[in-house]
C-alpha cells in the first residue's frame, strides 16, 4: 500500500506547486474582481443616468469620461480666474500645501524633537497639542482673514496650523520612546549628548518622524479642498465655481483628480518610510 | 572572603544596590506607596587583570543590575568600584559592553556600528588607523564579507558577532557581557562560545559575563562567582575553574574536577531556585 503509493505523491505535490492555475494567483483575482466591480459600476451609473433612476442633471458615465478626457488633455488654459484649467488650480493648490506643510514640518520636527527629549517639556507641552489637535481645521479660517487680511496667506496658514500637529506628535512620541539600548550604547561609549541626539535619536525616531510627516501631507491635501471653497482659486475654489455652474461632470472629475493626486503624494511617504525602516515594523 | 588586595584591576566593594520606593505625598494620596527594594546586598569581589569571570545566580538575583554598575550606568547605593583603584562614577570607554539583544543600531551597517564606536572614543583617529581597527575587528569575529549588510539582514549570532567586534573595537580594559548568548539557539550557542574562547586566547582581556548556562561559565571562566536569590543578593562562593587553556567542550569534560564543579553548581542553582519558588508562594 505505502510503496505503490509513494511515487504518486512524490510526483503529484511538485507539480501542484509549480504548475499553479493562473486564475487561483491571488492579485490576478483581487484584478478581476476590481475591473468587474468597475464595469458594473459604469454600466450601472450610464444605464441609471440614461433612465433616470437618479435625480434630473446627473451626467451619464460615458459623459463624465468624455469631460474627464478634455480637463486632461487642456490641462493649462488661462481665460480668467473663474475659466482656469485644470493644471494650473492643481498647480496653485500644491504650491499652497506646498508652502504650509514644509512650514508646519520646519517647527514641528525640531520642536518635536526638543519636547520628545525632556520628559519635563513633553508632559508640560502635551495639554496644549492635545488640545489644539482635535480642532478642525476651518474653525481656523476666520481667525486666519481676521490676523493676515489676505487670502492666499489665510490659506497657507490653515495649511500650516493643522498639519503641524501629527509631526509634532510623532516626532515627540518617537524621540521619547528611543530604544533605552541604543541609548545605553551610546553612553557606555561616552557619546557626547549632541552626538548622541544626532546619530543615535533622530535616526532612532526617523521612522516615527516619516510617518507623523505622512499623516500631516494627507491632512494638508483634505485640508487645502476645503480651505479653497471660500478662497479664490484652485482646485476647492474649481469644484465650488462649478457647482455655481451646475456642472456635476466637471466636480465629479476634479474628486477624481484630487482622489489621485492624494494617493500619489501618499505613495511617496509609503516609499519613504520603507526607505529608513531597516527590518523594523514590518 | 577575599579581602582587597592592590593587584586587583576591578575591585568591587561592599556594595548594595537599592532601588528607593514609592513615597512621597502624590503615591501616598494615590495609594501606590512602596517600600524601597534592595537588589544586592554588601557585594565584595576583587578580580585580577586577564582573568575570565562567570556571574552565575537565579533569575532575578540582581546580577544584570551589578554589571550596569560596572559599566556605570546605574548609580551605586552604597559602597564602591574601582577600575584601577579609581571608583567608577559614570560609563566610559575603558568598558566595553555586549548586550544581550545585540543593541546594534539597524540604520547603520555592520561597518557603520562599529566606525560610530570607534569614533566617539578615538574622534582625532587617523582615517587609515580606523579603517585598519574597524577591518581587524570585523574579521576577528568571522564577519569579512558582511561589512555592508544591515544588522536585520543578519543572523542572531552574526549580530552578536557584530555587538562583540563593537565591543573589543574600542580596546577597552575590561569587557562586560550581559547573557550574550542569551537570545540564540543552542547550537549557535555553540559555535558563539567557542568564538569567545578563541578570541580570548589572542587577546585575554579582563572579561565580566552574566550567564545562566552552566557548561558555559566552566567553558569560558577562570572564576566562577556564585550568587544567591534576591532581594538582597550575596556572593555566595567563587569557584576556581582550573582547566588548562585552550579549551575545548570534549577535552574539559575529561578533567578530574569538571564534574565535582558542574555538580556543586548545580546543586547551588537549584537549591537557590527552588528557594526562590518557595517565596513566591508564601
Amino acid at each position: 500500500m505505502a510503496l505503490s503509493n509513494a511515487p504518486n505523491a512524490t510526483t503529484g505535490f511538485p507539480q501542484g506547486e509549480t504548475k499553479e492555475a493562473f486564475w487561483l494567483n491571488e492579485n490576478l483575482r483581487a484584478l478581476a474582481l476590481f475591473l468587474l466591480s468597475l464595469g458594473l459600476f459604469l454600466l450601472l451609473w450610464e444605464v441609471g443616468a440614461r433612465v433616470g433612476w437618479f435625480v434630473q442633471g446627473v451626467p451619464t458615465a460615458s459623459a463624465t469620461l468624455k469631460e474627464f478626457w478634455w480637463w486632461v488633455s487642456n490641462p493649462f488654459f488661462n481665460n480668467g480666474p473663474n475659466d482656469l484649467g485644470i493644471g494650473w488650480n492643481l498647480l496653485i493648490s500644491l504650491r499652497r500645501v506646498a508652502i504650509g506643510y514644509i512650514l508646519a514640518s520646519l517647527v514641528a520636527v525640531p520642536l518635536g524633537i526638543l519636547i520628545g527629549i525632556s520628559p519635563v517639556a513633553y508632559k508640560a507641552f502635551n495639554p496644549y497639542i492635545q488640545l489644539l489637535k482635535p480642532v478642525s481645521p476651518l474653525a481656523w479660517l476666520p481667525l486666519g482673514l481676521y490676523l493676515l487680511r489676505d487670502s492666499e496667506q489665510t490659506g497657507i496658514f490653515i495649511i500650516f496650523i493643522s498639519s503641524i500637529w501629527p509631526t509634532l506628535i510623532n516626532t515627540a512620541f518617537g524621540v521619547a520612546s528611543v530604544d533605552k539600548d541604543y541609548l545605553d550604547v551610546a553612553n557606555t561609549l561616552g557619546a557626547s549628548r549632541l552626538r548622541t541626539i544626532f546619530k543615535v535619536i533622530i535616526p532612532a525616531a526617523l521612522p516615527n518622524i516619516i510617518s507623523g510627516l505622512r499623516i500631516s501631507m494627507g491632512i494638508s491635501w483634505l485640508v487645502i479642498v476645503a480651505a479653497e471653497m471660500l478662497l479664490g482659486t484652485g482646485l476647492g475654489y474649481f469644484i465650488w465655481n462649478e457647482w455655481n455652474n451646475l456642472s456635476i461632470a466637471n466636480i465629479l472629475v476634479a474628486i477624481f483628480i484630487i482622489g489621485l493626486v492624494g494617493l500619489l503624494l501618499d505613495s511617496l511617504f509609503a516609499v519613504l518610510e520603507k526607505f529608513v525602516a531597516f527590518g523594523r515594523n514590518s | 572572603m577575599d579581602s582587597p588586595s592592590s593587584s586587583s584591576q576591578l575591585s568591587i566593594r561592599n556594595v548594595t544596590k537599592t532601588f528607593p520606593g514609592k513615597k512621597g505625598i502624590f503615591n501616598q494620596l494615590s495609594g501606590k506607596t512602596s517600600r524601597d527594594f534592595t537588589a544586592i546586598q554588601d557585594i565584595s569581589i576583587d578580580i585580577e587583570p586577564n582573568t575570565f569571570v562567570s556571574i552565575i545566580g537565579p533569575s532575578g538575583c540582581g546580577k544584570s543590575t551589578l554589571l550596569s554598575m560596572i559599566a556605570g550606568l546605574s548609580p551605586i547605593s552604597r559602597g564602591e568600584i574601582l577600575l584601577n583603584g579609581v571608583p567608577i562614577t559614570k560609563p566610559g570607554p575603558d568598558r566595553g559592553m555586549v548586550f544581550q539583544n545585540y543593541a546594534l543600531m539597524p540604520w547603520m551597517t555592520v561597518e557603520e556600528n562599529l566606525r560610530f564606536a570607534v569614533e566617539t572614543v578615538k574622534p582625532n583617529l587617523a582615517a587609515k588607523a580606523m579603517n585598519r581597527i574597524i577591518k581587524e575587528h570585523i574579521q576577528l569575529v568571522g564577519l569579512t564579507g558582511a561589512e555592508r549588510r544591515h544588522p536585520h539582514q543578519l543572523s542572531g549570532g552574526m549580530r552578536q558577532r557584530v555587538g562583540i567586534a563593537r565591543a573589543l573595537a574600542i580596546d577597552p580594559q575590561i569587557l562586560l557581557m550581559d547573557e550574550p548568548f542569551g537570545a540564540l539557539d543552542a547550537l549557535t550557542r555553540g559555535f558563539l562560545q567557542d568564538e569567545i574562547e578563541r578570541i580570548w586566547e589572542q587577546q585575554r582581556k579582563t572579561v565580566i559575563m552574566i550567564t545562566h548556562s552552566i557548561e558555559e561559565a566552566l567553558l569560558l571562566s577562570d572564576r566562577i562567582v556564585m550568587m544567591t536569590r534576591g532581594p538582597a543578593a550575596r556572593v555566595d562562593e567563587i569557584l576556581e575553574v582550573p582547566f588548562p587553556r585552550p579549551r575545548n567542550r570534549e577535552t574539559i569534560e575529561q578533567h578530574p574536577a569538571y564534574h565535582d564543579l558542574k555538580a556543586e553548581m548545580e546543586s547551588h542553582l537549584f537549591r537557590e531556585t527552588r528557594a526562590v519558588e518557595a517565596d513566591r508562594l508564601m
